[in-house]
């Protein structure tokens, strides 16, 4: 506790450390208590999602879909070809044409409604499929992904009659078909919120989903095919980044959404940008957590744990640079390292898990050759002695101290359970170095003062500023980036202006 | 750096002085505390850590009695059963104390005699709290004198909330004196406290003045032991102990009546001030009603099949 410091002592434990090191924290062990993966129905393989059924790819290519926490094969999946991509936008275009755009809004809510009541009807079965899919916890898909992912498409169906209310004049029009691509760390939810404001202001989609979580997407179209919405109005397509491109260059698509790395933004905002295309990104962040001296310290740390070990730091708003006041730093380092070594890191599918798999791979070679530069840069790494599972994607809760902010962990997104910590001594040096970055998506301040936390605020430059607080989502808040950290909003009223031609 | 009295609790001089070091504990933000606790309301104990928390929470009941028609039987009665909770099973541990109204510890002296249950009494003009400091240690004395091994006193919510805090650590010191060997619970009453900053600053207060266990509730006021009061009270217990070494209990009480209750608890203590407090000498449930259901549970976890409540005893 910072200031009770005054009143005691820092370091003042000499005598009684052997009864603090034997209060461990979490010793009471708790036996497994794992979720049941068998209301979890898995097809072998799964077709494309095209004018409201599933249909065999063009090439009958496949891939397969790895439960990332053990490897094991869930199914395997459509690779949509050139032509199937085509397939799609045309029926996305004819159901436009023929169905969508003269739909009433209040007929549009009607399904959006339904989609809404669908998704909670079946909350358990997609959390399941999201936790084996994507490695997440499944306390956080099934308190956090599908409960957000409901809430979305209920928000949006309240807009989709009121459209002349939502500040963009009388009669707004849609834009007509929307390509949408979704990445990896929270697949449902992002499908959410790409589809709900594009059906509620009237536009019809072209979603494809990452290539290593296809499958709670795949189960969305059953339940849009449950929900009777018409057919070609939602159209998903599964396959890799050459899937992704052929979306964002077919002619016949009049609006780019794409949440995902800046790098790949990158390339579609040059791609898109010699077109009529309409774009919206949202891409990576670098979120600066500001800690100040007269910060509420228990509610704090549980922010900061939250900030960056939450869906295993797979956010790209994800609180992954914490700055702290010099003058309270040792002692939130100190409670962040205890705090860190009682996340219980495991099986996604245990109850009590804190931390699950990285999603793949390929991302698990990036997060550890990032931190490997953390060392060698000269910061000091603490690492959760945790024991990982021998099989799957694991990475340990990491966080490094002493980090300065020419290091590349303090300027790279690392995407993944690693927390670099920096000081600094005036409300000032904490912008300048909050601010001192490309990205621009989220930050964090805490403070007791709310005076100062204004202040502050309003000097960063993100997106979002949470308040004591961090990781909040609600449909009715805007969301989105500046910088390199992309353009548009989703959520809320500001939502609805990527899919209206305003 | 380190401070030649680095491991002793610090002397307060003054009211002023200790103002200043309540003044400048960090705060509480409300909405965080009780994300947090929600959270952790969703840990799921299962098997045989759900076997081994049951008899962790027997042996951490405070078994209650606090009526006006108490009798001295039902005393008697209420203390066979905390030295035996299933007297078909003796592998039930006993639960740490009975806790009664002064007038009938000798009672329950006798009755738990040889036994490892202690003897606790409510003093200080229980539950107000509302009596002269003279009437309020001869009831402290009367506690102590007829046997009581711990004695739960209340604070003079008043005092503190109009800020004469000296007032209320005064008092805490002078019961404390008057306990002699006796532990001392200081209640808080945490319902009427309102705010998680002032349950912060009483806790640090009590700590201060001697407190043996900190305990959030009478039972006898419309709110009481709430999760996120307790898991306040526990951050301040586990602070208090790193920056003076003394090591100081929490008992929670009032409204806790099932497993599943007393369950959750166990996982703030686990999860906040750890394996030290796993323990009846550190953590207490002030409580009637629990044990049964406690009981109940266990032999459900034995069997794989509920038990009716009529299988044991009323008190």
């Amino acid at each position: 506790m910072a200031r009770t410091c005054a009143l005691t002592i820092s370091a003042a434990t000499e005598v009684n450390e052997h009864d603090l090191t034997a209060s461990r924290l979490g010793s009471l062990e708790y036996d497994p208590a794992p979720e049941s993966s068998a209301i979890a129905h898995f097809r072998s393989s799964y077709g494309l999602f095209i004018d409201g059924a599933f249909t065999d790819p063009s090439s009958h290519e496949q891939f397969v879909s790895l439960n990332p926490a053990n490897e094991e094969v869930l199914a395997t999946v459509a690779q949509s070809s050139r032509e199937d991509i085509d397939r799609a936008v045309r029926s996305a275009r004819r159901a436009y044409e023929e169905v969508w755009s003269h739909t009433s809004g209040a007929e549009r809510a009607k399904y959006l409604y339904r989609i809404a009541r669908l998704i909670l009807e079946r909350a358990r079965e997609f959390a399941v499929v999201e936790t084996l899919d994507n490695g997440k916890p499944i306390r956080e898909s099934r308190d956090v992904d599908v409960p957000l992912a409901a809430a979305h498409f209920f928000y949006y169906a309240g807009w989709a009659d009121k459209l002349d209310y939502a500040g963009f004049g009388v009669n707004p029009r849609p834009i007509g078909v929307a390509g949408q691509i979704i990445p990896w760390n929270f697949p449902l939810l992002m499908a959410a919120w790409k589809i709900a404001p594009a059906l509620a202001a009237g536009n019809t989609c072209v979603l494809k989903p990452a290539e290593t979580t296809s499958l709670s997407a795949l189960l969305l179209a059953e339940i849009l095919q449950q929900a009777e919405l018409p057919a070609g109005v939602v159209n998903i397509v599964t396959g890799d980044g050459s899937s992704g491109a052929a979306l964002v260059d077919h002619p016949g698509v009049d609006k780019i959404a794409f949440t995902g790395s800046t790098e790949v933004g990158r390339l579609i905002q040059q791609r898109v940008a010699p077109s009529q295309k309409r774009l919206t990104l949202e891409l990576g962040g670098k979120g600066a957590n500001i800690v100040f001296e007269d910060a509420p310290i228990d509610e704090m740390i549980e922010g900061i744990i939250d900030g960056i070990f939450f869906n295993q730091g797979h956010v790209c708003c994800a609180g992954s640079r914490l700055l702290v006041q010099e003058s309270v730093a040792d002692e939130v380092l100190r409670r962040l390292v205890r705090r860190v070594e009682q996340l219980r890191v495991g099986d996604p599918m245990d109850k009590n898990t804190d931390v699950g798999a990285i999603n793949s791979a390929a991302q698990l070679a990036r997060i550890r050759e990032l931190t490997s530069f953390g060392e060698s840069e000269g910061a000091t790494r603490y690492t959760s002695s945790c024991t990982l599972p021998e099989k799957g994607y694991w990475f340990a809760p990491t966080v490094f101290a002493n980090v300065a902010q020419s290091h590349r962990i303090a300027r790279e997104e690392i995407f993944g359970p690693v927390l670099s910590v920096l000081t600094f001594r005036t409300p000032e040096e904490a912008i300048v170095k909050a601010n001192n970055t490309n990205y621009g998506l989220a930050c964090g301040v805490w403070s007791e003062k709310g005076s100062r936390t204004l202040w502050v605020a309003q000097r960063l430059r993100a997106g979002v500023i949470w308040a004591n607080t961090y990781n909040k989502f609600d449909p009715s808040s805007p969301f989105g980036g500046v910088r390199e950290s992309g353009f548009g909003r989703e959520g809320g009223r500001h939502g609805l202006e990527a899919y209206l031609d305003v | 750096m380190k401070f030649a009295s680095a491991s002793v609790v610090p002397a307060i001089g003054s009211e002023t002085q200790l103002k200043s070091v309540l003044g400048a504990l960090a705060g509480v933000d409300a909405v965080g505390l009780e994300a947090r606790c929600a959270k952790l309301a969703t840990r799921s104990i299962k098997k045989s850590t759900k076997l081994e928390a049951i008899d962790l929470a027997i042996s951490m009941v405070d078994l209650t009695t606090l009526e006006g028609a108490d009798t001295p039987a039902r005393v008697s009665s209420l203390c066979a059963k905390a030295m035996r909770p299933d007297p078909r099973d003796l592998t039930v541990p006993s639960v740490a104390a009975v806790c009664v109204y002064p007038d009938l510890v000798a009672r329950a002296r006798s009755a738990l005699a040889n036994s490892s249950v202690a003897v606790a009494s409510v003093a200080t003009a229980f539950p107000s709290g509302r009596a002269s400091m003279r009437v309020k240690l001869l009831d402290v004395n009367d506690a102590v004198e007829a046997g009581a091994h711990e004695v739960d006193m209340v604070i003079d919510r008043g005092a503190f909330l109009s800020g004469r805090v000296g007032e209320v650590f005064e008092e805490i010191v002078a019961v404390k004196e008057a306990c002699g060997e006796a532990h001392l619970k200081v209640i808080l009453e945490t319902g009427e406290l309102v705010t998680y900053d002032n349950v912060r600053r009483a806790s640090w207060l009590a700590m201060l003045a001697g407190a043996d266990f900190v305990k959030t509730s009478t039972g006898k006021v419309s709110v009481n032991a709430t999760p996120p009061a307790a898991l306040v009270m526990l951050e301040a217990v586990r602070d208090f102990a790193e920056s003076t070494g003394k090591l100081v209990g929490v008992k929670v009480a009032g409204g806790i009546r099932t497993t599943k209750d007393a369950l959750r608890y166990l996982v703030l203590v686990n999860e906040t001030a750890g394996s030290t407090w796993l323990s009846p000498d550190r953590f207490r449930f002030g409580a009637s009603s629990l044990l049964n259901d406690l009981l109940m549970q266990r032999l459900k976890q034995h069997r794989g099949a509920y038990v009716r409540s009529d299988d044991f005893s009323g008190d």
